[in-house]
């Protein structure tokens, strides 16, 4: 890591950005083609798939609950995500807590009750890591859902805002999350904005943290908005196919 | 369907109806904890150590410091660590075996806390080249009867103002020496809510776990947050999240004038 950068110069940050501004967002829902439901996502430079299964047969069967389903998820980055050294491959600490957070995201929303006695499994795989990958993997993970037509109460959106050179910033980058003083991701459910995630490190004030939520929340509204416009852009498609195909005949 | 799990159920039920009332099935304030007891130097193989106990909870925690080799990403600072174990006769529950989730998430979360706080000088561990000074916190869980987090952050914060360093010599650790105390920065301490329905409480006994629908911890230094997570299915919303983050603050005063 070495010596840390200037990472705010006039206002303005390493990448270009001002301290409110999200790194460009790209949503692809339906990219993969054996999962019941998947995203690929584009958040500055990372790079995540996220798919889904289910609901489908529980296994292990210790793991179901005859009451609904047992909502399941795995993240995991890639050996290969970091610019520095080639990583161990699998899941470590740090990414299963993770996942342990990720789910209890996906417990909150997903109407698990109409499936007892199922799984439904997430899979998170960040391909390429640019800081914020927890909650680009949330975002995603929220359409692959959608996509795999699982009824949900509501999309999850997720953001990050830091603490950088003693000032909140939006989304940080992976420089920024590495020099920066605070880090605190968190997750909103759409509709009611309430808080499905929430983790913090670093030091903050209780008004440094009421603001990162101001932030946050604003962010979510427009991360959304893309959300749903990928999943549109898939049914949207599939229509014109059906249609396209209605005539041909 | 296990016997267990239906027992969680009915105590689910249980502790809700007394919460509805206003009550605690303990006959405890929302926002008061159990009895706290904490003892330092239990051990004497162990650079710091200390018993923390809250209510019939208790958690051991060591803190050993070593020579090792410092991440490549900071070559001048100290290696500090935090672990964790669910003993398997700490609860009826746990089970022998790997670190499951719940240990994970324990010891990051208490390990996020103290890191943040920079309460530990990590720059002050580096020797020389490419040889730094190590720390690592042992939590063991002896007795499980509910918030382990808030008894582990804490066992962990009285075993480091328990350590006597011990003399290091050309990169070697002279055990049976010690060079006076291990400077520290401010205390950290945590408080865990549990929200259970409509109510939120501090401090949750195990019937109460079984009955949570969210569960925060905030840890603090004075005046200032140093770590949160998060956790459970539930949800929580930002003007909770805020009222809570006062509640913290305050209550961790108490908690740091049991750190001595």
């Amino acid at each position: 890591m070495g010596e840390k950068p200037k990472l705010i110069v006039n206002g303005v940050r390493t990448d270009g950005r001002k301290p409110g501004d999200l790194r460009s967002l790209k949503i692809t829902a339906g990219f993969l083609h054996r999962a019941d439901g998947s995203a690929y996502l584009e958040w500055g430079e990372n790079k995540i798939l996220a798919a889904v299964y289910g609901p489908r047969e529980c296994v292990p069967r210790h793991d179901m609950n005859p009451y609904k389903a047992c909502v399941r998820c795995r993240y995991v980055m890639a050996p290969f995500a970091s610019l520095e050294e080639h990583g161990r491959s699998g899941p470590s600490r740090r990414s299963i807590e993770l996942s342990k957070v990720i789910r209890e995201v996906f417990e909150n929303v997903v109407l698990s009750e109409q499936f007892p006695k199922t799984a439904i499994d997430v899979y998170i795989e960040v391909l390429q890591a640019d800081g914020g990958t927890r909650c680009a993997g949330i975002t995603a993970a929220s359409v692959a859902l959608a996509n795999a037509g699982i009824p949900m109460k509501d999309l999850v959106s997720a953001v990050a805002v830091g603490k950088v050179d003693g000032e909140l910033v939006l989304d940080c980058n992976k420089i920024e999350d590495n020099h920066g003083e605070s880090d605190v991701p968190i997750a909103f459910a759409a509709r009611n904005k309430d808080v499905l995630l929430f983790q913090m490190d670093g030091l903050l004030s209780k008004q440094e943290l009421g603001k990162a939520f101001e932030m946050a929340e604003a962010a979510s509204e427009y991360i959304h908005e893309v959300q749903v416009n990928a999943l549109k852009e898939v049914y949207e498609k599939k229509k014109a196919e059906i249609e396209g195909e209605n005539n041909g005949v | 369907m296990f016997i267990v799990e239906i027992l969680d159920e009915v105590k689910r039920d249980y502790v809700q109806e007394v919460l509805k009332k206003g009550k605690r099935p303990e006959e405890r304030g929302f926002f008061d904890y159990r009895e706290i007891a904490l003892k330092k130097g239990v051990l004497s193989s162990a650079e710091g150590s200390a018993l923390a106990r809250i209510g019939k909870t208790q958690v051991l925690a060591a803190v050993k410091i070593g020579v090792g080799t410092p991440f490549p990403d900071r070559p001048n600072e100290g290696i500090m660590s935090t672990s964790s174990e669910l003993l398997p006769l700490a609860s009826p529950y746990f089970e022998p075996g790997p670190p499951n989730e719940n240990s994970i998430e324990l010891a990051r979360i208490v390990d996020r806390g103290i890191r943040s706080s920079e309460t530990i000088d990590l720059e002050s561990f580096y020797l020389e080249e490419g040889k730094v000074m190590s720390l690592f916190i042992d939590l063991y869980v002896l007795d499980h009867s509910g918030n382990l987090i808030d008894a582990s952050a804490l066992a962990a914060m009285a075993a480091l103002l328990d350590v006597k360093m011990p003399r290091v010599e050309e990169c070697k650790i002279i055990r049976t020496e010690h060079v006076g105390s291990l400077k520290l920065g401010e205390k950290v301490v945590a408080c865990t809510f549990a929200k259970i329905g409509e109510a939120i409480v501090l401090d949750a006994s195990v019937d109460e776990e079984a009955a949570t629908d969210a569960r925060i911890t905030i840890a603090t230094v004075p005046e200032t947050v140093c770590a949160v997570q998060k956790s459970g299915r539930g949800a929580l919303k930002v003007s909770e999240i805020d009222a809570l983050i006062d509640k913290s603050l305050e209550k961790g005063k108490e908690l740091r004038k049991l750190l001595v």
